[in-house]
């Protein structure tokens, strides 16, 4: 890499964890990633999220070097994903959507297996595999057949999979879409850890939660390209706030209500014809909830249900896709 | 979670033979440990053999030869065509469930997965041939000729089953899911039929017999029966058939395990 031309690199001695510019990936016709631009320092969590189809899991893809850019550049802690993909692939470890563990062989094997494919010798093979399941809690069944495992325990020996090597960085594509909310927490503590002890960590998620829980740094991903990045407390600042939702039984009030909740809150309400409910953000906070039902009690509306709730994914979504202008999308 | 242990990072890649060797066991101990797999291929070759010998064999005109004595080499020769489909399924299998992903991620040399897997189901491969043989033998094959003899048209039927590991290797890597696998490692069957493995080919219609004549299987079939009489004709065809498959083949699964999906 050649230091005299990188003029807009910091002066920093580490290179960043991730730094993708104009990253694109097509299959085809289609376009995955469309100009990613994306940049985390080391050591830090990054949660990617978009709905299916934003192009999360081609970004891991080809971070993990499974897919070659078709544009742009992307590098891992300094390297290049093409040119030193060889040098890449020491650095990372892979958890991807399903749990790649071979169902026929004990956790341990699995464990030890991929620590000689990591390129350990045989003992430190074995200490590896010891020390990953000491750490993942998964002494009990370590002996046993995966086919054997709980979704959890499968998740977390996956898990345990991509850390025998020491990775740098940790790859973790919708680590727990699909587990139950005891497992969810055991993988959430699992990373946690992992965070704390220093290895740098990538992971894509449908929940906004699981991002709160987790994520030193958010990017929004939509149709291949990031709509937004920032802390989790600036993109909460943006978008995060409560919502209240108000719904009738007489679909004829659906517009009085619409029209009393934008006269009285100054913001934009969203109607739901389907579900005969309309929602506003509670720009004031949940204070506001008690000042709506008063105000709906003094217009003598009968509302069948009226509430404040965390906003979806969705609405986060097109806060930022549509309320915005697009000059004013980055929330740096 | 505690952290009284780290991990070390390792110093080096892991060398080729050292990764196609874990590669190869992950693939073996699955075959062994599943249960099934192994005794599937015996109960398979057995149903053929009761067939083919006691149900079609007094239809089929086989020369001077009885029919067992024609029909148990060729199926020795051309059983890895009937179990192969369990390859090209494993393969596909390990792309979706996204095994093969992790081992791409992974610093591995990419010939070693298909080095790996190579080793690993030749091994099965083996032991369906060893296994159906001893059959053979069960259902009233005799040898005519030296027992040397014999051991060398194993031994080739023993290449013809890396040969068409490779093969199955490929159709994996290439069929979307296991599905579509057994479906196109159906196309197997269709050389193995029409050729001179189970009927003298010249007993075909005359429009199918240079398919039948000039189609790999049949030199490779020709090459084992040969042996077994002693005279080791089309061995050097049946080489050279082996040769061009492998030279093929191993060149498309290793590009195509790189690419993945």
């Amino acid at each position: 890499m050649s230091a005299v031309k990188s003029v807009a690199a910091p002066a920093a001695a580490t290179p960043a964890l991730l730094e993708a510019i104009g990253l694109t990936v097509r299959f085809g016709k289609v376009t995955a990633l469309d100009g990613l631009d994306l940049t985390a320092p080391e050591g830090q969590v990054v949660a990617v999220l978009g709905p299916n189809g934003a192009g999360k899991t081609t970004f891991v893809r080809t971070v993990a070097t499974l897919l070659r850019p078709d544009g742009g550049q992307l590098r891992v802690l300094g390297r290049d994903v093409v040119r030193d993909a060889a040098a890449v692939r020491r650095d990372i470890g892979l958890a991807g959507q399903f749990a790649a563990v071979e169902p026929a062989m004990t956790g341990r094997e699995n464990l030890e297996m991929t620590a000689r494919l990591f390129g350990h010798g045989r003992r430190a093979a074995r200490r590896a595999a010891a020390a990953v399941i000491e750490q993942l809690s998964l002494g009990p069944v370590a002996d046993r057949r995966c086919s054997t495992y709980s979704g959890g325990q499968r998740r977390r020996l996956d898990l345990g999979a991509s850390l025998v090597g020491a990775p740098r960085l940790l790859l973790l594509d919708e680590p727990t879409t699909g587990l139950d909310p005891v497992s969810r927490r055991e993988v959430w503590d699992a990373v946690r850890g992992l965070a704390a002890a220093g290895t740098g960590i990538l992971l894509t998620t449908h929940y906004l939660e699981e991002a709160n829980e987790l994520a030193d740094q958010v990017v929004v991903i939509d149709h291949g390209r990031a709509i937004a990045t920032g802390t989790l407390s600036e993109l909460k600042a943006s978008v995060g706030q409560d919502v209240i939702e108000v719904s009738v039984a007489d679909p004829a009030l659906l517009l009085p209500v619409a029209e009393l909740l934008h006269r009285e809150t100054s913001a934009e309400p969203r109607l739901d014809q389907a579900a005969r409910r309309i929602s506003v953000p509670a720009v004031g906070g949940p204070a506001e909830l008690a000042f709506v039902i008063g105000r709906l009690a003094d217009a003598a509306i009968e509302v069948e249900e009226v509430g404040v709730r965390k906003p979806t994914l969705d609405e986060v979504f097109r806060t930022l896709t549509l309320d915005q202008p697009a000059t004013e999308r980055s929330l740096i | 979670m505690s952290m009284t242990q780290t991990i070390s990072r390792p110093v080096h890649a892991p060398a080729a033979g050292t990764a196609a060797l874990q590669v190869a066991r992950r693939a073996l101990l699955k075959y062994i440990r599943t249960p099934g797999l192994s005794v599937m291929s015996i109960v398979q070759a057995g149903m053929f053999l009761f067939s083919f010998r006691y149900v079609f064999g007094g239809a089929i005109h086989a020369g001077s030869l009885s029919y067992v004595d024609y029909l148990v080499p060729a199926y020795v020769a051309t059983i890895v065509l009937f179990t192969g489909g369990g390859i090209a399924v494993a393969v596909a299998e390990d792309k979706v469930a996204g095994f093969t992903d992790r081992l791409l991620s992974l610093p591995v040399p990419r010939l070693s997965l298909v080095l790996g897997r190579t080793l690993a189901d030749s091994t099965t491969n083996a032991w369906s041939i060893l296994t159906t043989a001893a059959l053979g033998f069960a259902f009233g094959f005799r040898l005519t000729g030296s027992a040397a003899d014999a051991l060398a048209a194993l031994g080739l039927c023993l290449v013809y089953g890396v040969v068409f590991t490779v093969v199955f290797i490929v159709m994996g890597l290439f069929a979307p899911n296991a599905q579509a696998a057994q479906g196109m490692s159906l196309i197997a069957f269709v050389f193995a039929f029409i050729s001179s493995a189970y009927v003298p080919a010249t007993s075909m219609p005359g429009w199918l017999q240079p398919f039948s004549k000039y189609q790999p299987i049949t030199p490779m079939v020709d090459a084992v029966r040969s042996l077994i009489a002693g005279s080791g004709n089309d061995v050097g065809l049946a080489l050279a058939w082996s040769g061009l498959l492998l030279v093929v083949f191993t060149p498309i699964a290793v590009l195509r395990y790189r690419r993945a999906r």
